[in-house]
């Protein structure tokens, strides 16, 4: 078995995964190296399924507007997986004044990107989702946005990679990276050293450690978010929702269950030994959320509960981007919460930095030498 | 010692067997073909089996289903059973209403 690639992906998230799709489609040789057994198994599973425009920092709204416009709609035929792509808009809903002004100001940004994305009130909201109670008086409305799911869209990437000749190798930690004559050459693990020409980190906050062997650091930490899941209910409401304060969010799955994430207030105080455990508050203080905006909701039954981690950066946008002080090494980590909807453009973006050079969209605003002091 | 870490191993074609169309996971109506089918997919754990198909993500959570689902993959894989970690388990035990998860009201009676 070789040990030599043309490229190694460190990381088998969905982010890796798809570079190394799109990459193997390209017609390189890739090893994908994943630390935990199963592939797919931080952010990429562990999140609310949203593939949205909506509410985005303008340095990663293109990125998330070409994948929505060109990727999502076919990438169920493309990948031979249903990925439940649900393109039925989204709400972020508001109920005060404060949220309103906060509403305003992400519209403003995203209409000045050329986003079709405007404020709405209470009335126009209930015609779009008549189960919202009438606390909620305000909300932006993007009809393109919509949510797939996490877990197939990340399998799937991964199955077709596989068989495109792309090798996966798990639990592989990768403890160094190692540069031979000044280029990025060689990635070591406990039972392996592997080679390559081209080397893309993309290891959520695992990536910190790892491009630290190299010199290069990418200002993030891991912030623990929890969701719950419901039994399979009727068909009820087709849009992606979130909130102005970004405290709950979720969908109806094409299964019929809810899935809904929500924060306590101690998420950056929980106590967690490495492992992403659903606290015992949690998950109650969602359910009393979401039941102020859903009344309807109050019976529906909880199936079960989880956790995961948000490599969340220090400007709350990602770090993709070529390494030119290691010639050869590439970063995509520091999603922060929001990468599930952005990662098929994000691969496909990538894919095209390390095999031309050059990406469609330009990511230079993610570049991984942005972070300056204050003045 | 078999590995079932390099996915790129030769794990032989996809042969149907008789039995392939018994479900095993009631709860999402998951059957043994579809399960094997993902193996073949490259599915070689019982989480990553059950993201892609959503076996033992019903209202039992794989109570039921779990060791069967993780037998079919020992035998598809020629591997033994304590090479596989059981799917994740995740509160709550049973089934609950929002109404009463999200209740932090004491009465006493």
């Amino acid at each position: 078995m070789s040990k030599h690639t043309d490229v190694i992906i460190i990381g088998g998230g969905i982010i890796g995964n798809a570079t190394a799709y799109y990459l193997a489609k390209k017609g390189l040789s890739v090893t994908v190296l994943e630390v935990s057994k199963d592939i797919g198994v931080g952010g990429s599973s562990r999140n609310g399924g949203g593939v949205r425009q909506s509410g985005r920092d303008t340095r990663e709204l293109p990125l998330a507007m070409w994948g929505i416009k060109n990727l999502w709609p076919g990438l169920s035929e493309e990948l031979g997986v249903d990925v439940e792509y649900t393109q039925k808009g989204n709400l972020r809903l508001g109920k005060t004044e404060t949220h309103q002004k906060i509403l305003q100001g992400l519209t403003d940004k995203a209409v000045s990107c050329g986003l079709d994305v405007r404020m709405i009130d209470g009335d126009e909201i209930r015609t779009i989702n008549p189960y919202l109670s009438d606390e909620v008086t305000c909300a932006s409305w993007c009809p393109t946005d919509g949510h797939a799911n996490p877990l197939t869209a990340t399998l799937g990437y991964y199955k077709k990679a596989r068989e495109l000749g792309v090798r996966f190798i798990t639990e592989s930690p990768c403890f160094e990276l190692r540069k031979i004559k000044g280029v990025i050459r060689q990635v070591v693990t406990p039972d392996a050293i592997y080679e390559a020409d081209k080397v893309l980190v993309a290891a959520g906050y695992g990536s910190r450690k790892l491009l630290a062997t190299v010199g290069i650091d990418v200002p993030m930490m891991p912030l623990k978010m929890e969701c719950l899941v419901t039994e399979a209910e009727p068909p009820m409401f087709l849009q992606m929702l979130g909130t102005a304060e970004a405290d709950f969010y979720g969908h109806q799955s094409k299964h019929g269950s809810f899935v809904f994430g929500g924060s306590s207030g101690f998420e950056p105080f929980n106590k967690d030994n490495g492992t992403p455990i659903s606290s015992s508050i949690g998950a109650s203080c969602t359910c009393r959320g979401i039941m102020k905006y859903f009344p309807a909701l109050a019976d529906a039954k909880i199936v079960r509960a989880w956790a995961g981690w948000l490599d969340d950066c220090a400007d709350k946008v990602p770090v993709i981007s070529p390494v030119e002080e290691v010639p050869g090494l590439y970063i995509a980590c520091a999603f922060s919460g929001h990468g599930f909807g952005i990662a098929p453009a994000a691969g496909y973006n990538i894919a095209e930095m390390i095999a031309d050079g050059h990406s469609t969209i330009d990511l230079s605003a993610l570049r991984y030498d942005r972070f300056k002091p204050k003045q | 010692m078999k590995s079932i870490n390099d996915r790129s191993q030769d794990i032989g074609p996809f042969v149907s067997q008789t039995d392939d169309a018994i479900i095993i996971c009631r709860c999402e109506e998951i059957t043994k073909g579809e399960i094997r089918q993902a193996i073949h997919d490259g599915m070689f754990t019982v989480n990553e089996i059950r993201r892609y198909l959503r076996s033992g993500m019903g209202l039992c959570q794989g109570q039921t289903c779990g060791k069967l689902v993780k037998n079919i993959v020992v035998q598809e894989l020629d591997v033994i059973p304590a090479q596989l970690d059981p799917a994740t388990s995740r509160s709550p035990m049973r089934p609950v209403e929002m109404k009463v998860l999200g209740n932090e009201e004491v009465t006493h009676v």
